[in-house]
C-alpha cells in the first residue's frame, strides 16, 4: 500500500490578533528612556492606531500555529506551473542577514557601501553572461516591475527615434501581467493566436506587424513549456519594421547554459530572481525582475547604475537617454544577495545541469501521465507540461476537483486555468530539485486520483477534506468585501 | 551539488521512461543556432564555507551601525526589529510559499495578510487596505494612476517638492509615457507645502502630500484635503515614516483619500533600499479602483471562517491590458513582517516608541540650536529635520565619517537652494550619548 | 452550466448577439442580459452601470458585469440616453442570476431610435443562434 505525505495531523485553531490579548499587554522591549519628554502641539496629536495588546508569548504562538495553516516548498513538491517552485537554499537566507548587508544605509556615500555594490556590479556581470545579453538593471522590484521597465524602455527607444508607436503584439499564451505593463505604457495589445503545435509563426506575426507597433511581447519558454523554435525568423520581421523583441524571461529556469538569448533576436529580457534563481516567494513577494539588454538599448537603462572605476563602486545618474527611476532606491538588494549567493553555489556547470533535470523532470511526468490525461501538447516539453481535464469530463469532474483533491494527498496543486488557450489547463513544473521518488509518489497520486474520478467522484467534489478548511465561498467574499476586521 | 538530488541511476530511469537516450536529446525542439556555442564563463563554485567567507569581506566593507552612528534617515530607517519578528518571519511555511492561490492550503498567509490589512488600515486611518506593493515611491505612482482612473478626464497632477525627491523621480518615470501633467508645489519658509498654486489649476485629479514631509515636518493634510475636495480632486497622503502616526493623526482622520507609502519602519531591514513595504489605503467607495491584491474573508462550506484572495477582476490576470495595476505580486514576507511588527508593539507600545523617537529628535534640534546651528523650517517635525550647517560644512562631514559618524544628508543634490543644509535623523537606536557626541563633534 | 433547453427565454423580449435583452415599456426600453448570458458567467458578483443622463450608441459598451474570476463587457442593444440604472443591483448582484428578465435588470434607456429595437432578435431567432 502507498503512502501518500498527505494525512489530517493535528492543527490547532487560532483567532484573529485582535480577538487574542488584554488592556495593558505589550510584547515589545523599549530601550531606557535618557531624554525628558518634550513638549508636542496638540493639534498634531493624535490617537494612536487601536492595535491589539499581545503578550509576547501570544505573538509566537499566533504566527507558529497560522504557519502551520500553509504549504511550502519546505514542506512538500509544489509543482506550480510557470511558477519555478524549486527549493530556496538556506545559506541565502544567511548571506542576505549578514549583518554588514542587512543593515546598510542606502543613502550613504558610495564609498561605505563598496561591500554591497560589488555585489551588485558582479550579479548583473553574471546575469549577462547567463543571458547572453549585454548590460543589465537590477532595480526592477518583481517580474511585472520589470515588464514596466522593458516597455518604458521600448517607449523611450522610439521617442528617442521620433517615431512613437501606438501597438504591442501580446501572444494569446502570456502572463496577464505583459498585457497589463504594456498599456501602461499607452501600447495597445494585438493578441496573435499559437499555432495548433503551441508555438508563435512567421506569418502570424507577419500579417500583424506594421510601422504603428512597438513591438512583440515574447515568453521563451513559452506558458505551454514549448520552446518557441521560430523566435530568430519572427524577431526579424519585427526588427525590419523598426520594432523591438521583448523576451518575458520568466521561464530562464529551463534554458541556463544551453541558449543563448543574447543572438536570437531579443532586445529586452526581464528575468524572475525568485523563479530560476532560487530566491523565496515569501507568500507571494518580494520577488526581484531584473532586466537585460542588447548594447544598442543601454543607454535607455533605470538610473542609478553602478559603475567600477579603477577598482571602487560607485552609482551614477549620469546618463541622458534613462527611463529614469523605477525604484525608491536600487531595488530588493535583500533578493539580490540570495540569488548572487545561489550563482556562486551553483558555478556554471551546476545551472546547466538545473536546466536540464528540471527538463527532465518535466517530461517524466508528462510520459507517466499522459495516458490518464488529456495532453494539450504531445510533443517534448521544456520545464513543464500542460494537461487538462478533457478525459475526466465525462465523470463531471473538473480540473478544479481533481486538484482540490490532491491535497488530500499532500501536494500542492499545478496552476490551473493556465494558459487560457488550453480549457481546463492542469500546469505541472516539477523543477529540478525534485527527486525521482517524490516525483513517483506525485504521478501514483494523480493516477490514484483519475481513477476515484471515475469510480467515486464525490470524493473529488466533496475535497479536500485534510486540510484546516474546506473548500471557500469565494462569491460571497466578493458580493459582500469584509476586507479588514 | 546538494540541491540537485538525481543519482545517474535516476536520470537513465528517467531517460528511459521518457524513450530519450541522453539529457541533450531533450532539447532537439531547440535550433541549433539559438544554441550557446561555449560554456557559461562564471566563477568556481563555492562550498558554504568559502560563500560564508565571501559574503562576511563584503559585509565588512560596509558601514552599519553599531560601529557607525548613523543620523540619517531620508527614507530608510534604522528601527529595533525585535528578535520575535526576525523569528516568526524565518518560519519557511511563511517564506517558502507563492501567492496564496490555492486557499485551503494557504490560510496561514491569508489570515496573516487579513490581518495586515486590518492593521495598516488603523494605522492610517484608512477603511481598507491593500496586501501591500513593492515599496513607498511605487506606491506613491499607483495611488497618482488610480486618482487619474477616478477621475476619468483630468489631466493634472499637483505633487509636492517636499515628498520624498526619488519617490517624485519614480512618479516621473511611470507618467512619462502618458499625457498626464505633474505639477509641482514649492514649500512655504516654514518647511511645508504651498497649497495655493491649486487656486490657478483647472483639471485637477488629485494632490499629493507627503507628512510628515521630506524635511520631517508634519504637512496639515487637513488642509490639502480640504483644498483638493473644493477642486473634486482626490487627497494623495504619502509618508515615509509611518511610525508617526504611533503619535500624531493619522491621514484618515484628516480627510486624505488615499493614504500611501514606506513601511520599512515597521519591522525591516533597510538592507540597502529593499525589499521595502509599500503600503496603501483607500475609502471604501474606492476600493475596486485600488491596485494591488486583496486578501477578503469568507466561510468554507461547513460555515467555518476562512480567508480568501478577492476583488480579483481588478487585477492583470483576468482584466489583462485593462486592469487597475499591472502589479502581480505583493510584497508579502514584508507585510507579514510589518504585521508581527505592530502585534508586538500593540496600542501602548507603538505610543511610547514613536514617543521616545520624538523626544530624542527634540532633543537633538535642542542641543544644536544651543550650539548656535540654525533650523530654517519652523513647523514641527518627527524624527527628521533639516540645519544649517553652512556651505563649509563637507569637509567636517567627512572627517566625522572617518570617525564612524554620518551627520546626516546633505540636501543640495536634491534641492540647490539648501546648500550647507542637511537632513538628519534620531531614532531609538540613538542615544543621548550617541547624539551629545555628534553635537559636541560639530559644535 | 446548463443545456440550453434548460434556460428560460420569455417571448415578448429581445435579444442582442452579445446576449442583451431589451423590451420596450412606454416610451423607454429596458435592458439586462439573457437567461444563457448569466449561466455562461457563473454567479455574479459585481455589476457597473453607468450614471443615468449618459449617452451611448446602440453597439457600444455601457458597463461590465463580473463573477469571481471572469469581467465582461455590456453592450446596449438600442442607443439612446440612460433614464434610469438599476442601483439594487450594487448590493444584490445575485438578482442578475436569479431574475435576468426581471428583478435584474440594468438600464433603463430612451432610445434615439426606435426601429434599433425591431432589428434586435426575437426568441425564435435567439435560440437558434444560440444552438448553432
Amino acid at each position: 500500500m502507498t503512502e501518500y505525505p498527505g494525512t489530517t495531523g493535528l492543527i490547532l485553531n487560532e483567532p484573529l490578533l485582535w480577538e487574542k490579548g488584554k488592556q495593558g499587554r505589550s510584547g515589545f522591549s523599549l530601550p531606557r528612556r535618557d531624554v525628558a519628554p518634550q513638549p508636542l502641539s496638540e493639534t498634531l496629536a493624535g490617537d494612536g492606531p487601536d492595535f491589539p495588546q499581545l503578550s509576547e508569548v501570544d505573538v509566537v504562538r499566533h504566527y507558529t500555529r497560522l504557519s502551520q495553516w500553509n504549504f511550502g516548498v519546505d514542506t512538500g513538491m509544489y509543482p506550480l506551473g510557470s511558477c519555478t517552485m524549486k527549493y530556496n537554499p538556506k545559506t541565502n537566507e544567511r548571506q542576505a542577514a549578514q549583518p554588514g548587508l542587512a543593515r546598510a544605509h542606502p543613502m550613504l556615500d558610495d564609498d561605505l557601501c563598496q561591500g554591497s555594490l560589488l555585489l551588485m556590479y558582479d550579479l548583473e556581470r553574471f546575469l549577462v553572461e547567463i543571458t547572453g545579453m549585454d548590460a543589465a538593471t537590477l532595480q526592477p522590484a518583481a517580474g511585472a516591475h520589470g515588464e514596466l521597465a522593458g516597455m518604458l524602455i521600448f517607449y523611450a527607444y522610439h521617442k528617442s527615434r521620433n517615431a512613437p508607436r501606438s501597438k504591442i503584439i501580446v501572444p494569446d499564451t502570456a502572463h496577464g501581467t505583459n498585457p497589463a505593463s504594456a498599456a501602461l505604457c499607452g501600447y495597445r495589445p494585438v493578441p496573435i493566436k499559437s499555432s495548433d503545435q503551441g508555438v508563435l509563426t512567421p506569418e502570424a506575426v507577419a500579417a500583424v506587424m506594421d510601422e504603428q507597433t512597438a513591438g512583440i511581447m515574447v515568453t521563451n519558454p513559452n506558458t505551454l513549456g514549448l520552446f518557441e523554435e521560430n523566435i530568430r525568423k519572427i524577431a526579424d520581421i519585427v526588427h525590419a519594421k523598426g520594432g523591438l523583441v521583448y523576451g518575458d524571461g520568466a521561464n530562464m529556469n529551463a534554458i541556463m547554459g544551453i541558449v543563448h538569448m543574447g543572438q536570437i533576436g531579443i532586445d529586452v529580457l526581464h528575468l524572475n530572481l525568485h523563479k530560476t534563481f532560487s530566491t523565496p516567494h515569501g507568500g507571494g513577494g518580494p520577488g526581484a525582475g531584473p532586466v537585460c539588454v542588447l548594447k544598442h538599448l543601454e543607454p535607455f537603462l533605470p538610473v542609478p547604475r553602478v559603475i567600477k572605476e579603477n577598482g571602487r563602486y560607485r552609482l551614477s545618474e549620469d546618463f541622458e537617454y534613462s527611463i529614469g527611476r523605477l525604484h525608491a532606491f536600487y531595488g530588493n538588494v535583500g533578493v539580490l544577495v540570495k540569488a548572487y549567493s545561489y550563482i556562486l553555489s551553483m558555478g556554471a556547470e551546476n545551472l546547466k545541469k538545473a536546466s536540464q533535470l528540471a527538463v527532465l523532470n518535466a517530461n517524466y511526468i508528462k510520459e507517466r501521465l499522459k495516458d490518464t490525461f488529456h495532453l494539450a501538447y504531445d510533443r517534448p516539453c521544456m520545464h513543464e507540461c500542460v494537461f487538462s481535464d478533457k478525459l475526466q469530463q465525462p465523470y463531471k469532474v473538473t480540473t478544479l476537483d481533481i486538484v482540490k483533491r490532491l491535497m488530500d494527498y499532500g501536494f500542492h496543486p499545478p496552476t490551473i486555468y493556465f494558459p487560457l488557450v488550453v480549457p481546463g489547463a492542469l500546469m505541472i513544473e516539477p523543477t529540478e530539485t525534485e527527486a525521482k521518488e517524490d516525483i513517483d509518489l506525485f504521478i501514483e497520486s494523480l493516477k490514484s486520483i483519475a481513477a476515484e474520478a471515475r469510480d467515486n467522484p464525490e470524493l473529488l467534489h466533496a475535497a479536500p477534506t485534510g486540510c484546516r478548511r474546506k473548500r471557500l465561498d469565494e462569491t460571497t467574499a466578493a458580493r459582500k468585501p469584509i476586507l479588514t476586521g | 551539488m546538494r540541491y540537485l538530488p538525481h543519482t545517474p541511476e535516476d536520470v537513465d530511469a528517467m531517460l528511459k521512461a521518457v524513450g530519450a537516450d541522453s539529457v541533450d536529446d531533450l532539447f532537439e525542439s531547440i535550433p541549433v543556432d539559438c544554441r550557446r556555442k561555449h560554456p557559461l564563463r562564471l566563477p568556481e563554485s563555492l562550498s558554504e564555507w568559502e560563500l560564508n567567507d565571501h559574503i562576511d569581506t563584503l559585509g565588512a566593507d560596509m558601514a552599519v551601525s553599531p560601529d557607525y552612528r548613523i543620523f540619517m534617515g531620508a527614507g530608510s530607517y534604522a528601527h529595533h526589529i525585535p528578535a520575535v519578528v526576525s523569528y516568526l518571519l524565518g518560519r519557511s511555511e511563511f517564506a517558502t510559499a507563492y501567492t496564496p492561490y490555492q486557499p485551503e492550503m494557504s490560510q496561514g498567509t491569508l489570515q496573516a495578510i487579513f490581518e495586515y490589512q486590518t492593521l495598516t488600515a488603523r494605522l492610517l486611518g484608512m477603511k481598507v487596505a491593500n496586501a501591500s506593493q513593492y515599496d513607498g515611491a511605487s506606491a506613491l505612482a499607483e495611488a497618482v494612476l488610480m486618482a487619474m482612473r477616478i477621475s476619468r478626464r483630468k489631466k493634472q497632477v499637483a505633487v509636492s517638492r517636499a515628498i520624498h525627491p526619488h519617490y517624485r523621480r519614480v512618479l516621473e518615470t511611470y507618467l512619462a509615457p502618458t499625457d498626464y501633467e505633474i505639477v509641482p508645489l514649492p514649500y512655504l519658509p516654514g518647511g511645508v507645502t504651498d497649497l495655493d498654486p491649486l487656486d490657478t489649476m483647472d483639471d485637477l485629479a488629485a494632490v499629493a502630500v507627503q507628512s510628515p514631509n521630506f524635511f520631517g515636518c508634519i504637512e496639515n493634510i487637513e488642509t490639502a484635503a480640504q483644498r483638493a475636495h473644493d477642486k473634486q480632486a482626490l487627497c494623495i497622503a504619502a509618508f515615509s515614516e509611518p511610525l508617526a502616526y504611533g503619535l500624531l493623526k493619522n491621514p484618515g482622520s484628516q480627510g486624505a483619500d488615499i493614504a500611501c507609502g514606506e513601511g520599512q519602519s515597521m519591522g525591516i531591514a533597510p538592507s540597502f533600499g529593499g525589499p521595502a513595504l509599500g503600503m496603501f489605503a483607500t475609502r471604501m467607495k474606492y476600493v475596486r479602483s485600488m491596485p494591488g491584491r486583496i486578501v477578503g474573508q469568507t466561510v468554507d462550506t461547513d460555515g467555518r471562517r476562512g480567508f480568501v484572495l478577492t476583488l480579483a477582476t481588478r487585477e492583470q490576470h483576468i482584466r489583462r491590458e485593462k486592469a487597475t495595476s499591472n502589479i502581480c505580486t505583493n510584497n508579502s514576507l514584508c507585510a507579514l513582517a510589518a504585521a508581527m511588527y505592530m502585534a508586538t508593539l500593540g496600542k501602548t507600545g507603538i505610543r511610547e516608541l514613536a514617543r521616545l523617537n520624538y523626544d530624542r529628535c527634540e532633543y537633538l534640534k535642542a542641543e544644536l540650536r544651543d550650539a548656535g546651528f540654525t533650523l530654517p523650517f519652523e513647523q514641527s517635525t518627527f524624527n527628521e529635520f533639516v540645519v544649517d550647517f553652512g556651505k563649509n560644512f563637507e569637509k567636517t562631514h567627512s572627517r566625522l565619517a572617518a570617525d564612524n559618524i554620518i551627520a546626516g544628508l546633505s540636501l543640495e543634490k536634491y534641492y540647490p537652494e539648501l546648500s550647507g543644509h542637511y537632513l538628519l535623523c534620531v531614532t531609538e537606536m540613538l542615544t543621548k550619548d550617541d547624539i551629545d557626541r555628534l553635537v559636541s563633534a560639530v559644535r | 452550466m446548463k443545456d440550453v433547453s434548460e434556460l428560460s427565454f420569455p417571448d415578448d423580449f429581445r435579444y442582442a448577439e452579445s446576449h442583451e435583452w431589451a423590451r420596450a415599456e412606454g416610451d423607454t426600453v429596458k435592458v439586462g442580459i439573457s437567461d444563457y448570458a448569466q449561466d455562461q458567467l457563473g454567479d455574479i458578483v459585481f455589476v457597473e452601470l453607468p450614471e443615468t443622463g449618459e449617452s451611448f450608441d446602440k453597439g457600444t459598451e455601457f458597463g461590465t458585469v463580473e463573477s469571481v474570476k471572469a469581467v465582461s463587457e455590456l453592450y446596449m442593444p438600442v442607443g439612446g440616453e440612460i433614464v434610469a440604472v438599476n442601483s439594487a443591483l450594487e448590493d444584490a448582484p445575485e438578482q442578475v442570476n436569479n431574475n435576468p428578465f426581471s428583478e435584474g435588470w440594468m438600464i433603463e434607456v430612451k432610445p434615439q431610435d426606435t426601429s434599433e429595437l425591431d432589428a434586435l432578435m426575437d426568441k425564435e431567432a435567439y435560440l437558434t443562434s444560440l444552438k448553432g
